[in-house]
């Protein structure tokens, strides 16, 4: 081995460590995986915003590519993408279904009627304890269901056009073709 | 016996577990229970505070989840469920110490493995830097270089 070449062993080192420390500085801790990608959505049973007698569980989802978005009125972000989820209502191609989380049931209701109301049916989950079931740790989070009610993806923080453009409506597409 | 002075370092360095209590005042039936809801929620990461574990951090949803692990606890879970049961829904970061797998063997052994490849450079260049001979010249050269640095030819200075 040539003399100099000893010298390239530090700098080798040093730029791993640089490569090494450049992905990890680039990763959000914010984004916290979930586990529960692949699995069944967490069975639920809590009564609904609009109907309080009645109630809506993980079955009423099923059948259906679905999303389930927690959402809250004292949740800022919520404020943010409501206009995205509003569109994404109207265009009809997904539904979505709401989980009120540690909310106030007439809070709720007063928001939706002032901003509108995306949502085919609303769950209130006053004390969080569904929002644990599905690992949730703030809001808004977004999660997309197949047919069989399974989680297949999981959006952290604000829903923006661009995200359900590139992210949510093409694997909702995918998670339709493939039942035929 | 030099080695004694080194043990009071590692304590300190390793022994202090920064044990914090969480705020509620949870009703226990024995002192041994208190103690392992502490050690629990000691050993769970807030999500929301994320540097904090469930007994340190003030976020809401960590109250939430303290409220959990005494529900549990009173189900008649074990430690290892109730780990289990986060971990389940949160995934391997709310374990506050990093489990040992594979994906995390660089976490826990890098550092050692780190530190042997610098102790083995050091020991590689001390001992080649200790067996090096000093240069030789010939007898020509080392009559100039003795007459710049002002010695005879013994290494003594003239004067």
């Amino acid at each position: 081995m040539p003399a100099f070449a000893r010298y390239l062993i530090p700098l080798g080192i040093f730029l791993l460590l640089v490569a090494l420390l450049f992905r990890g500085l680039s990763l959000n801790p914010r984004q916290v995986p979930s586990p529960l990608i692949g699995k069944p959505a967490p069975g639920f049973s809590l009564p609904r915003l609009h109907a309080p007698g009645r109630l809506l569980t993980e079955a009423d989802l099923q059948g259906q590519v679905a999303l389930v978005n927690v959402w809250a009125t004292w949740c800022s972000g919520c404020r943010a993408e409501h206009g995205v989820l509003m569109a994404l209502a109207r265009s009809g191609r997904v539904p979505i279904y709401g989980l009120n989380y540690k909310d106030a049931r007439a809070d709720a209701r007063q928001w939706l009627a002032r901003h509108g109301d995306p949502y085919r049916a609303v769950a209130v989950d006053a004390e969080g304890r569904v929002g644990i079931d599905w690992g949730v740790y703030g809001a808004p989070e977004t999660y997309v269901l197949d047919r069989d009610g399974v989680i297949r993806h999981k959006h952290i923080g604000v829903l923006t056009a661009e995200d359900v453009e590139e992210d949510i409506l093409p694997l909702v597409e995918r998670l339709r073709e493939n039942r035929g | 016996m030099r080695w004694l002075g080194v043990l009071p370092v590692l304590l300190l360095l390793f022994g202090t577990a920064g044990f914090a209590a969480g705020p509620e005042q949870f009703g226990f039936s024995s002192d041994a229970r208190e103690a392992r809801y502490q050690e629990l929620i000691n050993e769970l990461r807030c999500l929301v505070c994320q540097n904090q574990s469930l007994a340190d951090s003030n976020a809401e949803l960590a109250r939430d989840l303290r409220r959990e692990v005494y529900r549990l606890m009173q189900a008649g879970r074990s430690d290892a469920e109730i780990a289990q049961f986060m971990v389940d829904r949160y995934g391997d970061f709310v374990l506050y110490r990093p489990p040992v797998k594979p994906s995390t063997y660089g976490l826990w052994y890098g550092p050692f493995v780190l530190l042997a490849v610098g102790l083995g450079f050091l020991v590689r260049t001390v001992r080649r830097r200790n067996t090096q001979d000093a240069p030789r010249f010939s007898a020509a050269d080392q009559a100039r270089l003795n007459a710049i640095l002002g010695e005879d030819s013994d290494g003594d200075l003239r004067r």
